[in-house]
């Protein structure tokens, strides 16, 4: 396989058997693999390791506000310092650290070369290396935590001069780990994006055209681009607010004729597309599994494609809705409000569309359908309230508020969250070749869901009372303190305590199906996309030589009149 | 002037504009709260009915004929009208608040965000800025309620960010920069200044008052806080 990163345009199956057996054997191969499905594994794993650092960071400084004073059970008393670190470094963790690694490059790698009926990706030895960048970023940003005076504490936009300054943030070493940390998480993505792109050109199984490309594919591919042709300016902004914090230059110091706003500005021109760049993925996800458990054709399968195309597009001209009332020139608002209530067009018809699919369906409710139909309840929310939050007017009141932070965690939980439990669920009987305990399953999704609501639910209540982010105690503040808001705090906290006991549940449940589950079938949900077309799990190389599919139709042939069966394989001539 | 708004029980409503911001906000919730709920139910209802039944076959649908995209098309026009309204309204707030300042305003002040504190500088008797009888005072600002002010927010070190709640007032302070903007409070009494930026190890404690007088009371306090009056009185303590 190896030779095929230097082939531009690799022919159709090629290699079969010599890929079989080469390349490092036994532990090894976990560490220098070049195999798609054991890079998505690597990504996976960190990701959710990661997302329990994230985890344990909420659960600080949910305590921290529920019980001010009072130590936290396994970590102490939280000073406002190691607060501050604690809220930076949970939103950077949860979205470069869990998010990016998990939707995009865990499941854009196992998914892209098995739907597209490729034997790997393209440039498998690039594949390797976006892996091994990734996981020295992920050591560097752990390590940060560690180093005198404490992990960066600018929160995860780190705007200067607070993040370029050690005189006015006190955490040194912290905030320039942080930043190579997270350069190299972007480099890392950079090169995996390559791969997702140049994959779905070159790689498609005999007769699948653009179209009959599974929308999942696309999204994450279309993701890919958008993250590409967002992070150049921030990883140029990142180098410039490496050079202010360590030798001494001003390119966003005002005393030295710099500009703190152009920092921001870079930062959201990558950070808005970067929610379209996580979203897209999930988006796919509930894509094929609602589908599959609707018995149904996916609704509008190019007006899909080119509105999440449309909404990409978009998603590059909304950036300094973050910008509102940070000093920019405010005639600016204008055209940013304009932009930014234009995007909820093709996201509410996609939302529109996912719905219609149902209509006329034979809907099955299994754990991962769950998880996609919840995707949609929930991420409604989270969308209608970023409606508030694009009127430039509304913002005056809101910007910097629990309402946004509730706002977003109502778009990010869901992505994040409930897609990929979603994907999991629904792919582990291909991952792992087991059956995943579907009672289990309902139990920790049921267990999941309804504290989630009670997290954040409170949370908009007390941004509309005027609660601002980032503040490690309220008691400090008259207006704030009195027991209603309290009350909100230790319920959002208590619930938060509820979730995170029910993850338990999941972990046991993957454990127990991985060890003793039922045996999983090639294709246990009768779907139609090629991976479902191999064994579970898929051998290297993810089908017999003599097996490579070829494709005949579009993958969402469900129910087609005058068939028997209700699902009809893209690889079935007929 | 005691405006009620949805807000009412959560927080105060406390300055001129106030009432705007918060018609605004009640518009958005109740264009995008229709939207919401009849989103919800079609989904839920389609959840249920469409429940798989045993011998039953779902339906084959492609959604490329006009009869049936049209259920996705309409309602996306319809949102559009809705971001339109909103669009709309913002704009006027927007204009009202952030664009268009008072052509004659009251009084003059100038606000300076330094880690972690709030500095006031008030124009004292003279009522205007930068003369030597201004009067400085850290983390309470003292205004006469119904004037109207215009600010210079100023920032010394990082980027804060002044926030009154009540007066749904909120601006970034920025070092380099100086900011204008315009408060009317319309309710006497003490409200809130949050820093809504994160500055620093000491940000969540960076908190100001307010103190919104009457015009009897203010002047008491211009005439007791005078720089003259408190060099006087520094004479006679340590006299």
């Amino acid at each position: 396989m190896a030779e095929l990163a230097t082939v531009p345009v690799p022919p159709p199956h090629a290699g079969e058997e010599d890929h079989a057996h080469h390349g490092p054997q036994g532990w090894l191969k976990y560490l220098w693999s070049t195999d798609h499905k054991v890079i998505a594994m690597q990504y996976m794993f960190t990701g959710m390791f990661m997302a329990i650092v994230g985890g344990f960071m909420a659960y600080v400084f949910r305590m921290q506000l529920a019980f001010p004073g009072f130590e936290v059970p396994g970590f102490g008393m939280v000073s406002p310092g190691e607060y501050n670190a604690l809220v930076t470094n949970h939103g950077t963790i949860m979205i470069f650290w869990v998010a990016m690694p998990v939707l995009l490059a865990a499941f854009g790698n196992y998914l892209i070369p098995l739907m597209i009926g490729a034997d790997d990706m393209v440039f498998p030895k690039i594949n390797r290396l976006s892996f091994q960048v990734f996981f020295v970023s992920t050591v560097v940003i752990l390590a940060s935590l560690f180093v005198e005076g404490g992990g960066f504490a600018g929160a995860w936009t780190a705007y200067p001069p607070l993040s370029a300054s050690a005189e006015y943030n006190l955490t040194d070493l912290g905030s320039t780990l942080w930043l190579v940390g997270v350069g190299l998480e972007f480099v890392a993505f950079l090169l995996g994006g390559i791969n997702f792109i140049t994959t779905l050109m070159n790689s498609r199984a005999p007769g699948m055209r653009a179209f009959d490309v599974p929308v999942v594919v696309w999204m994450i591919v279309i993701a890919s681009i958008l993250f590409m042709l967002s992070v150049g300016p921030l990883l140029a902004g990142a180098i410039m607010l490496l050079f202010d914090q360590t030798i001494g230059t001003g390119f966003f110091d005002p005393a030295a004729g710099g500009d703190p706003i152009l920092w921001q500005h870079l930062f959201w021109f990558f950070g808005h597309p970067e929610v379209y760049v996580v979203l897209l993925p999930a988006m796919g996800f509930v894509a094929e599994i609602m589908t599959t458990f609707a018995r149904k054709k996916l609704f509008a399968y190019k007006t899909v494609i080119f509105t999440v195309v449309a909404t990409g597009v978009l998603s590059f001209f909304v950036w300094a809705h973050h910008q509102f009332i940070a000093g920019i020139d405010p005639r600016m608002a204008n055209i940013f409000t304009i932009t930014t209530l234009l995007i909820s067009v093709p996201i509410a018809e996609l939302c529109f569309v996912y719905i219609a699919t149902l209509y006329g369906g034979s809907i099955t409710l299994n754990t991962p359908m769950l998880w996609a139909l919840a995707f949609i309840a929930e991420f409604l929310i989270g969308g209608v309230t970023g409606i508030f939050l694009g009127a430039a007017g509304a913002t005056i009141y809101f910007h910097d508020t629990y309402f946004v932070l509730a706002h977003f965690h109502y778009t990010f939980f869901p992505i994040a969250i409930i897609g990929t439990f979603a994907a999991f669920t629904y792919w582990f009987p291909k991952m792992f070749g087991r059956m995943m305990d579907d009672r289990l399953g309902k139990i920790h999704f049921w267990g999941t869901i309804i504290p989630f609501n009670f997290i954040f639910i409170p949370l908009f209540v007390l941004g509309m009372g005027g609660q601002h982010r980032r503040i490690y105690n309220y008691e400090h503040f008259t207006e704030l303190a009195g027991p209603g808001f309290q009350n909100m705090r230790v319920l959002a906290t208590v619930a938060l305590l509820v979730m995170l006991l029910f993850q338990l549940v999941f972990f046991y449940n993957c454990f127990k199906s991985w060890r003793s589950g039922k045996r999983a079938s090639s294709n246990p949900w009768r779907a139609n996309s090629l991976e479902w077309t191999t064994e579970s799990p898929p051998p290297h190389g993810n089908w017999r030589p003599d097996k490579m599919p070829v494709v005949y139709r579009g993958p969402y042939e469900y129910s087609v009149p005058d068939r028997d069966d209700d699902h009809w394989p893209q690889n079935a001539p007929n | 002037m005691n405006e009620t708004s949805f807000f009412d029980g959560l927080i105060g409503v406390a300055s001129s504009y106030a009432g705007e911001i918060d018609f605004l906000i009640l518009v958005v919730l109740v264009s995008v709260g229709v939207w919401f709920i009849a989103a919800e139910v079609v989904f839920f209802w389609l959840i249920l009915k469409f429940r798989a039944k045993p011998g039953e076959k779902a339906q084959y649908i492609d959604g490329k004929d006009k009869r049936h995209k049209r259920w996705v098309t309409r309602p996306h026009f319809a949102v559009l009208a809705f971001d339109i309204a909103i669009i709309v309204i913002s704009f006027q707030v927007w204009h009202h608040v952030k664009i268009d300042l008072p052509d004659n305003p009251d009084s003059e002040l100038r606000i300076i965000g330094q880690q972690w504190a709030w500095t006031f500088q008030h124009p004292g008797a003279d009522n205007v800025l930068d003369t030597d009888d201004d009067i400085f005072t850290v983390d309470d600002l003292h205004v006469e309620v119904g004037k109207t002010y215009l600010f210079r927010l100023e920032a010394t070190d990082v980027l804060h960010s002044f926030s009154v709640p009540v007066w749904r007032i909120k601006q970034d302070a920025i070092p380099g920069r100086s900011i204008t903007g315009w408060f009317q409070p319309t309710e006497a009494g003490a409200f809130e200044v949050q820093c809504a930026e994160i500055c620093g190890f000491g940000h969540g404690v960076m908190r100001a008052e307010v103190h919104v007088e009457t015009t009897g009371e203010h002047t008491a306090w211009m005439v007791t806080n005078a720089p003259a009056a408190v060099a006087n009185l520094e004479v006679l303590n340590n006299g």
